[in-house]
């Protein structure tokens, strides 16, 4: 039984064993009763309120992740070998419902270790100084637990220092680390990747006020591979629990879980009104900071028919359900122009709930997929009791969080033509590199033959109420030769594109330098390109 | 044994050890409590929650609270009317708990108790209130010209600046206005509140100043200071932010508590946190400096202008600091330095880290970073030039003790960073990548350690030792993440020669420790240090009694080291720490002591600002490189070395985390971190829209420089506190502005030779490209500003104020 093999710690939360058809929640190797939860209560609420401390809220916004919680979840689509694993998931425990943990489990900070007996990632990040206040701790625990049971983590075994890299750092003995040791960053690949295979990325959802971040990256790098004995990482070759029907009714409202596609259509022709879910990085935050309330919310993330990932012959086939980073993986590269989005989209965190239908579903003017979306010409497929149909994606969006898309209707997935564009570029401009929200986002996709642009799409974000086409500018370049000029021309179009305003994340006046210094930067970054011909 | 100066550590002290957080096995499983964390142990807890006002200011004319009592779940509204005593949250008596006034959008007008926070919000909202909105004044510059300040205007001056600056070579004027700061501490403010079974008020409050929010808990209620308890175990941050705003939620938490007998939580959700607490204070600064013919300051001339916003708070006192910090490193001989608290509607502005210091301080950065190419200078040259050298006092008087350090720790910063290889480098880099523009700045720190105000500067603290030779420890500071009670610990451990382990801290709490100062002005290790100290010795004392009989020497020879206790130069008689405390206790010797401790030949005259106001100083030097992209503003630190002076490091891991993290958040104010009002006319004027983790960005992951090397300045003794060491907490902030001055310079890189850069602060990548933008203008203009060889004069228009050269 899974109970057992979990950490046997962490029985000191309250609550007791719930009945058999009881819905329930697997926290820390022991089932409790979800109780009387509506579709309004968190995780986070439910688990500090079911007597766990080792999730916080810092922001209920899914911003600094110190309400992170451990979640098994199934391997995903390219699951080598097609039997059905488990990856330990983490998530912001503050966006999501408890009710969508119905006979899932869960880990929090004090399920993987005892202060009496740490885990290895606990025991890194307290020998090193990785918490200071300790109020975000647990957090980094769990994402950094994450990363350390990552499949696919591999050592890369190299001490070759990186370029550049000072002697120096290493011996920065002040703190008495040794200076062979291996969390040493001239040990590392590069900044971002350690010599275990850690990419540093697994903590950008996570916010520390204390530390300057240097110690927990530390910790990170130092971490070995868990041990022969270590339960979670057994856990993992067995298969993550199955999504069953939910139904919980509390206080007039009412969550549900369909199990397939079929089901879920039907409660929405039946309920136009529903607010359908998949990640609920969205509407957790509606919840958290607006107090929105939904008298049904329907969750989809589930769904298998939205779970899927298919290379046809003229495109990939994306699940709208599929989360960013299982899409991530999936794409596996295809797709040079979505590996340049992903790291830059939200956190690691977020990216592990959120799902490229629900970022299309919001309709958000700055979302950070849809510019790429647009640039890669995809479509939207579109789902309904009454059958399928495929919009255009540069025909999707209609006003401000407005699209065409019915409310009795599921974005069903995403269609990316191939081949895709073999010159591509994002530029996502924001205040902070990692999670942050951009103030502008510019997505380009280019096709030359010999010098010439054949084929250019060019989408924007946060430049009107809706993801654009720059139209103005594509019509400008197509045709003309790729130069320095022709980008300097064609960048003033681009600047008078939109209809950028002023807000807190930036001027309009900067918005729009920013358009026009975009083409010259994609110019100067692709000045020699490769010719048309993609690998995919 | 005879018990030294304070500065005098034993033979094996435990003290110096690199030791964790004592509570980082707690923090790392999530079962180290927080305020908040105590809801799951209380029962039949109410939830208070505030309503809010939608005006920067307004009359209310009408409040009618009984529709809330129809929204199920509502327990009890609190307003004005319940108040048994003082309505007060503060201690100048101008911060009315529940206002007839709004005086700042988000202002509490009442507070609704629910049995869940969902309950007390919908209260909330169910209430209705009437306002008669009144004009507001949203920025400095409005306030300057409504002649709108509060407290007191002070002065800090020396000789004659006029007649200083008449007499300079060079001649420079501008203006810089630059952004608080959001404390963003993880855990937001948080009180838990009850009557406990001796019927007092015990109240668990995420507070900086215990003793402050008893106080305060007492003058609402109309109780005295005994009937009061103020527990606090942890803070999940403070940096300031939790010095003096916790006592408002936590009186309201009490007042809940006592009306309905029920424990009553008041916990923010950030939100509220954010539109609700003070900040960092913006500044406006104008000023006037001369250099000699040497590139020497000869005189400087400056009216500082702070937003305290809405009340006074600890807006006089972070004026007064930043007033003592703007000479930062260097010797002004002729200085004359104005400074007012402008009065304005938004939160009141509060401490943080540094405490006007940094404000201080960012002024001289800024204008020798904005003067170095009009003159011709390399800024570092400048900067060092310009050190105080030992034998020269500060402007308000206190001589500049070990400031030859500076100069030391200047040298040794530029061997670990390898500075001059690296320039080299960088303009190797510059000259060939066009896009793209490299810089190094390195800027020093000094920094004052004691609280302005004399009194503050004392301690208590109540160490037991138990029969079984353990050991309880008390004192009156508060553990927020800098490692504090861990240093105690260790100064305990070494003060009766114990291992580590034999010593427990207990939390913070009023009733234990009373009479306390606020942990801030990074003074927590030296005073609560000090007293602890003290009462150990006085322990130890009486144990080298007990010992020297059983030992048969004298008591001035008995040592006690890792628990055993001998005789000096001989071990084969040895007593068990244990045992020898058993023993004690049977010949009725006291194993507890209560220790104070206060500073010494500290004076300070806060009308004249003149005397000596500080211990001693703090002393650092920072050497940060960044790299500009040309495109977008948009910047990476790639680099950044620290040498910096804590004396002889009481726990060098914590100290180092301190450093690290100081430098990090004072990267986030100077160059991320943007407060944004709303000095519209519309309807919103007056809100804070960077109200939430989503909009206002603080250093994550990204920020953190790819190489960070922090080196702790050597043989640093520092006599006259506890065990040599120095303060920690505040003065690495400031080692941010070499970011900032980097960011400067890269941005100058852009343009031509000797053009100098206004930067504005935040230096957000929007900021960094409009500089970069104006460089690259003066160099299609061809128009140096520098070109003072030729005599000519620049002639751009800049945002906010540049160094003309008079």
């Amino acid at each position: 039984m899974i109970q057992q093999v979990i950490a046997p710690h962490a029985q000191r939360a309250g609550g007791t064993s719930p009945a058999a058809d009881e819905p329930s929640v697997v926290v820390n190797g022991r089932a409790r009763p979800l109780g009387p939860v509506g579709g309004h209560t968190t995780l986070l609420e439910w688990l500090r309120g079911t007597g766990f401390t080792g999730c916080k809220e810092g922001c209920a916004e899914g911003e600094c992740g110190a309400c992170a919680v451990l979640v098994a979840r199934p391997e995903g689509p390219d699951a080598v070998g097609g039997e059905d694993t488990t990856r330990w998931t983490a998530i912001n425990a503050c966006l999501v419902p408890a009710a969508g943990f119905d006979g899932q489990e869960v880990v929090t900070a004090e399920g993987l270790g005892d202060p009496r007996a740490l885990h290895p990632v606990q025991q890194q990040m307290a020998d090193r100084g990785g918490s200071q206040c300790g109020y975000c701790t647990p957090g980094f625990i769990c994402s950094m637990a994450s990363e350390y049971y990552r499949p696919d983590r591999t050592p890369t075994g190299t001490t070759e220092r990186v370029a550049g890299a000072d002697p120096s750092v290493a011996d920065a003995a002040a703190d008495g680390r040794p200076a062979d040791d291996p969390a040493a960053p001239g040990h590392a690949v590069d900044h971002e990747h350690g010599p275990n295979g850690f990419d540093l990325h697994a903590l950008s959802g996570n916010l520390c006020r204390c530390t300057g971040y240097r110690p927990i990256r530390d910790a990170a790098y130092a971490l070995g591979e868990p041990a022969a004995d270590d339960a979670l990482a057994a856990r993992r070759a067995e298969p993550a629990p199955a999504a069953p029907a939910t139904v919980i009714t509390e206080g007039g409202t009412e969550y549900r879980r369909p199990t397939d596609l079929a089901g879920a259509l039907t409660l929405l022709a039946d309920n136009p009104g529903a607010r359908i879910v998949a990640g609920s990085t969205d509407w957790g935050v509606e919840l958290n900071i607006r107090h929105s309330r939904a008298d049904l919310t329907v969750a989809v993330d589930r769904i298998a028919e939205l779970r899927e990932f298919t290379i046809e012959p003229d495109a990939l086939v994306i699940g709208a359900a599929l989360t960013l980073s299982e899409v991530e993986r999936a794409v596996a590269g295809r797709v040079p122009l979505l590996s340049e989005l992903f790291p830059q989209f939200a956190s690691r965190l977020i990216r592990n709930g959120a799902t490229l239908g629900g970022n299309l579903g919001t309709g958000s003017p700055i979302g950070d997929s849809p510019p790429v979306l647009l640039a890669l010409d995809c479509s939207l497929v579109l789902a309904s009791t009454a059958g399928e149909r495929t919009v255009p994606l540069s025909e999707y969006f209609t006003g401000y969080r407005k699209s065409v898309r019915r409310p009795d209707e599921l974005i069903g997935a995403i269609r990316v033509p191939t081949p895709v564009a073999p010159v591509t570029g994002f530029h996502k401009i924001a205040k902070r590199r990692f999670d942050d929200i951009s103030s502008v986002a510019v997505a380009f996709a280019l096709v030359l033959e010999g010098q010439t642009i054949a084929d250019i799409k060019i989408g924007l974000g946060g430049v009107a109420a809706t993801p654009i086409r720059a139209r103005d500018t594509e019509a400008a370049l197509v045709g003309q030769p790729w130069t320095g000029a022709t980008a300097r021309a064609a960048a003033e179009i681009l600047a008078a594109e939109g209809t950028p305003i002023d807000d807190h994340r930036a001027s309009a006046a900067y918005r729009r330098a920013m358009l026009g210094t975009a083409l010259r930067k994609f110019h100067a970054q692709n000045a020699a390109p490769r010719q048309n011909g993609s690998s995919s | 044994m005879t018990h030294g100066p304070l500065a005098d550590r034993p033979n094996n002290p435990k003290v110096g050890l690199p030791i964790s957080h004592e509570s980082a096995p707690g923090h790392v499983t999530g079962t180290a409590l927080y305020t908040d964390d105590l809801v799951a142990h209380t029962k039949d807890l109410l939830h208070a929650w505030p309503l809010q006002a939608p005006h920067a200011h307004a009359k209310i004319t009408k409040l009618d609270v009984t529709p809330a009592y129809a929204v199920p779940g509502v327990v009890r509204v609190l307003t004005a009317a319940d108040v048994p005593g003082v309505n007060d949250a503060g201690i100048k008596h101008d911060e009315p708990l529940f206002g007839d006034e709004v005086r700042f959008y988000g202002h509490a007008v009442c507070y609704v108790l629910g049995e869940t926070e969902d309950d007390a919000r919908r209260g909330a909202e169910a209430i209705v209130v009437e306002y008669e909105p009144l004009p507001s004044l949203m920025t400095i510059t409005e306030a300057i010209e409504a002649e709108s300040f509060q407290g007191a205007a002070r002065t800090v001056s020396r000789g004659d600046a006029e007649a200083g600056l008449a007499d300079s070579t060079y001649r420079f004027t501008g203006e810089f206005e630059f952004g608080g700061q959001e404390h963003f501490y993880l855990e937001t403010n948080a009180a838990l509140a009850r009557v406990d079974e001796a019927g007092q008020v015990f109240v668990q409050s995420s507070t900086q100043h215990p003793t402050e929010t008893q106080e305060i808990v007492a003058h609402v209620l109309g109780v005295h200071s005994n009937e009061v308890t103020v527990q606090c175990l942890r803070l999940g941050g403070g940096f300031g932010g939790k010095e003096m705003q916790p006592h408002g939620f936590a009186a309201v938490a009490a007042l809940g508590a006592t009306i309905t007998g029920r424990p009553v939580l008041l916990r923010l959700n950030r939100t509220q946190d954010m539109t609700m607490t003070g900040k960092r204070h913006p500044f406006h600064a104008a000023w006037e400096v001369g250099f000699d013919a040497d590139h020497r300051i000869r005189a400087l001339k400056a009216t500082l202008t702070s937003d305290g916003g809405w009340s006074l708070d600890l807006s006089e006192p972070v004026l007064a600091r930043a007033l003592c910090h703007i000479d930062n490193c260097y010797w002004i001989p002729d200085i004359e330095v104005h400074g007012r608290i402008a009065k304005t509607n938004k939160t009141s502005q509060t401490a943080f880290r540094g405490f006007g210091g940094p404000q201080g301080m960012i002024v001289i950065e800024d204008i020798l970073g904005r003067c170095a190419p009009l003159l011709g200078a390399q800024p570092e040259d400048l900067r060092r030039r310009n050190f105080y050298v030992p034998g020269q006092p500060t402007p308000y008087g206190q001589p500049v003790r070990h400031a030859e350090r500076l100069e030391q720790i200047w040298a040794t910063l530029e061997t670990k960073a390898d500075v001059v290889s690296r320039r080299l480098a960088i303009e190797e880099f510059n000259a060939t990548s066009e896009h793209s523009k490299r810089a190094l700045a390195m800027t020093p720190v000094k920094f004052g350690i004691s609280f302005n105000l004399t009194a503050f500067n004392q301690a208590g603290a109540l160490v037991h030792v138990y029969k079984d030779g353990s050991v309880l420890i008390n004192h009156g500071g508060v553990e927020m993440g800098q490692g504090l009670h861990t240093k105690m610990i260790q100064v305990a451990a070494t003060a009766l020669g114990v291992p580590l382990s034999y010593v427990r801290l207990a939390p913070t709490r009023t009733d234990k420790v009373p009479n306390t100062s606020a942990t801030a002005a990074s003074s927590g290790a030296d005073l609560n240090g000090g007293a602890i100290k003290d009462a150990c010795e006085q322990i130890r004392r009486r144990l080298d009694v007990v010992a020297a009989g059983q030992l048969g020497i004298h008591p001035d020879d008995v040592r006690f080291v890792d628990g055993v206790v001998t005789g000096i130069g001989f071990h084969d008689k040895q007593i068990e720490w244990a045992k020898l405390c058993h023993d004690a206790y049977f010949q009725r010797v006291q194993l507890w002591a209560a220790g104070f401790y206060r500073t010494a030949g500290l004076h300070w005259d806060a009308n004249r600002m003149q005397g000596e106001p500080f211990k001693y100083f703090a002393y650092g030097a920072a050497c940060s490189e960044v790299e500009v992209d040309g495109f977008t503003g948009a910047y990476r630190v790639l680099r950044a070395d620290i040498v910096h002076d804590v004396g002889d490091s009481l726990s060098p891991l914590i100290d180092v985390g301190q450093i690290e993290g100081g430098f990090v958040q004072g990267t986030g104010w100077l160059t991320l971190e943007e407060l944004r009002w709303d000095t519209s006319d519309g309807p919103h004027r007056g809100r804070l829209n960077t109200q939430a983790a989503s909009t206002y960005k603080i250093p994550s992951f990204s920020e953190m420089p790819e190489h960070f090397a922090v080196h702790l300045f050597e043989k640093a003794t520092e006599s006259g506190v506890v065990y040599g060491s120095k303060a920690v907490g505040e003065p690495p902030l400031m080692h941010a502005f070499s970011v900032r001055e980097a960011l400067r310079a890269a941005a100058a890189a852009f343009g031509p030779e000797g053009h100098s850069v206004d930067l504005r602060s935040p230096a957000t990548p929007e900021a960094v490209f409009w500089a970069v933008e104006e460089a690259r203008a003066a160099a299609e203009n061809g128009s140096a500003d520098a070109a003072l060889a030729n005599g000519s004069h620049n002639g751009h228009a800049r945002t906010s104020g540049e160094p003309v050269r008079v």
